[in-house]
């Protein structure tokens, strides 16, 4: 029961902790509006900020999916073929130091204004998390699995299917979750550069012209997306790796918060 | 089959751990290898496993069919090793699964009647998370007994267990292993006498494999019995002058 009830006050806290802010500094609306005029500007302004949520929805989900097929598929490359990983681990870890939104501008030149380039910036931004932890992850399997394994009599393709990937789920499951909490930042920044719909364009805009209120009702939206993302990713990665105990998963969520 | 390792060697970090060493396995016979850790004795196993590979043993196997003996040993490891994601009738079918074709209705049935065999027929739809100690162990006697090879090979099998539960699962080993050719790995004196036919000391700089010692009496021997507490109270003694 307490468990339930502790976010819940948490929240109530730090509202009522921001509605005496307003009230002490007499800060004036346009730059800091209070908990209920967000509230009320979220529920008149709804059809509005749904309508640019569904566009920045959709560019997360696409990237992840692209990030997180091309994040597996690289790191199995990377597994498979002992030559290419000499090749190309340096110039992943070297692309590394370029930061993702320096590469926003030339991204937008590149593919237009529209939904595909910031696809194409939260792919690039879950990318390198998510093939890291599955190179780890395929990498470490428990060297026992393996020698059973060949006893077995087990082809390669035996022992990476069955053996390697499956061993490999809890480090590809903690890589999805980096991946979702990181891939929102992605989609909002390309946005901010340049885009004419979705939630960063809205905040810029609501910015610009001094309606604090639907940025802050956007900023909303924004957040209790991303922790509907990233819950219903934890709850995938956890199903899929049952056999992990409770206490350690409970204890990846404590931190994770 | 009788199988014969020859001129096995072992170097490990240049210095030589063991060399022309030759190790007999009579068909049907239970042989166990007594030593202290570092002494090779599992590098050896794995020689004969197939699976030796980061350490430089090298030695040649001779099986008295002519054949080679890669791929017709089944191996049981200390950990049990069984497979977290798959169930524990999946894990017993593991040989079949591997080999990637569709598991037929009468590998299933050998796998069930191998688990009830190992008192453990209810819990074959569980994960094995959700299994004892013990009990994961008897799976991955199972899984074992389900490859039916002519060589079992165990590496300490029961020595992560409890004192009583370790003594009820080498009674069930011996009943289910029964006229197998089995070769143990194994620290304890106590297991190797309640369990063998045919024990062996693996000791010394280089080491060495001792005289064989054959107990009498039917296995799985009573702990109690004369000749097993004589026998265990000498090799205790012989191991300990090794760690001086």
């Amino acid at each position: 029961m307490m468990r339930l009830l502790r976010p819940l006050i948490i929240t109530l806290g730090l509202l009522v902790i921001w509605q005496l802010v307003v009230w002490l500094t007499h800060a004036p609306r346009f730059i800091l509006p209070g908990p209920l005029l967000v509230l009320e500007t979220l529920f008149s302004q709804f059809p509005l900020l749904m309508k640019h949520a569904a566009v920045t929805l959709v560019e997360i989900l696409l990237g992840l999916l692209l990030g997180t097929l091309l994040g597996l598929m690289s790191a199995l490359s990377l597994v498979t073929w002992g030559s290419l990983r000499r090749w190309l681990l340096p110039v992943l870890v070297v692309s590394q130091a370029i930061p993702v939104f320096a590469l926003a501008p030339v991204l937008m030149l590149w593919l237009g204004y529209g939904m595909a380039s910031k696809v194409a910036m939260a792919t690039l931004i879950i990318y390198f998390p998510v093939t890291a932890a599955c190179f780890d992850g395929l990498r470490q399997t428990p060297a026992g699995y393996l020698q059973l394994a060949r006893t077995l009599g087990a082809s390669r393709r035996a022992q990476l299917l069955q053996i390697r990937l499956p061993a490999a789920l809890p480090a590809f499951g903690s890589g999805l979750r980096v991946a979702t909490s990181v891939a929102p930042i992605g989609a909002v920044v390309g946005e901010w550069v340049g885009s004419s719909t979705g939630l960063g364009y809205l905040m810029l805009n609501a910015n610009a012209r001094m309606q604090v209120d639907l940025m802050f009702a956007a900023l909303l939206v924004l957040a209790v997306m991303a922790l509907a993302l990233y819950f219903s990713v934890n709850l995938i990665a956890r199903r899929l790796t049952p056999w992990l105990s409770e206490s350690t998963s409970s204890n990846f969520r404590g931190n994770s918060i | 089959m009788d199988i014969r390792l020859e001129q096995a060697s072992l170097h490990w970090q240049h210095h030589c751990v063991f060399s022309e060493l030759n190790l007999e396995l009579p068909e049907g016979q239970w042989t166990s290898i007594l030593g202290q850790s570092g002494v090779g004795k599992s590098s050896l196993l794995q020689l004969l496993c197939g699976i030796a590979d980061d350490a430089d043993i090298k030695g040649r196997i001779l099986c008295s069919d002519g054949l080679p003996l890669q791929g017709r040993v089944a191996w049981m490891a200390q950990q049990d090793l069984l497979l977290p994601w798959l169930s524990v009738l999946d894990n017993v079918l593991l040989a079949a699964r591997l080999q990637g074709n569709r598991l037929s209705p009468g590998e299933v049935e050998r796998a069930r009647y191998l688990l009830s065999q190992v008192q453990l027929a209810d819990r074959a739809e569980a994960r094995p998370d959700q299994l004892s100690g013990g009990q994961r162990q008897r799976v991955a006697l199972a899984r074992t007994l389900f490859q039916d090879q002519p060589l079992v090979c165990m590496d300490e099998p029961f020595s992560a267990l409890d004192a009583i539960t370790r003594l009820k699962l080498q009674d069930l080993a011996v009943q289910l292993l029964a006229d197998r050719t089995v070769l143990m790995i194994t620290h304890d004196p106590l297991e190797a006498l309640r369990l063998s036919d045919r024990i062996l000391v693996l000791q010394g700089h280089p080491a060495r494999l001792s005289e064989a010692i054959e107990p009498s009496g039917s296995v799985p021997r009573a702990i109690d019995a004369p000749e097993v507490l004589h026998h265990q109270a000498r090799l205790l003694k012989q191991l300990a002058q090794e760690t001086i």
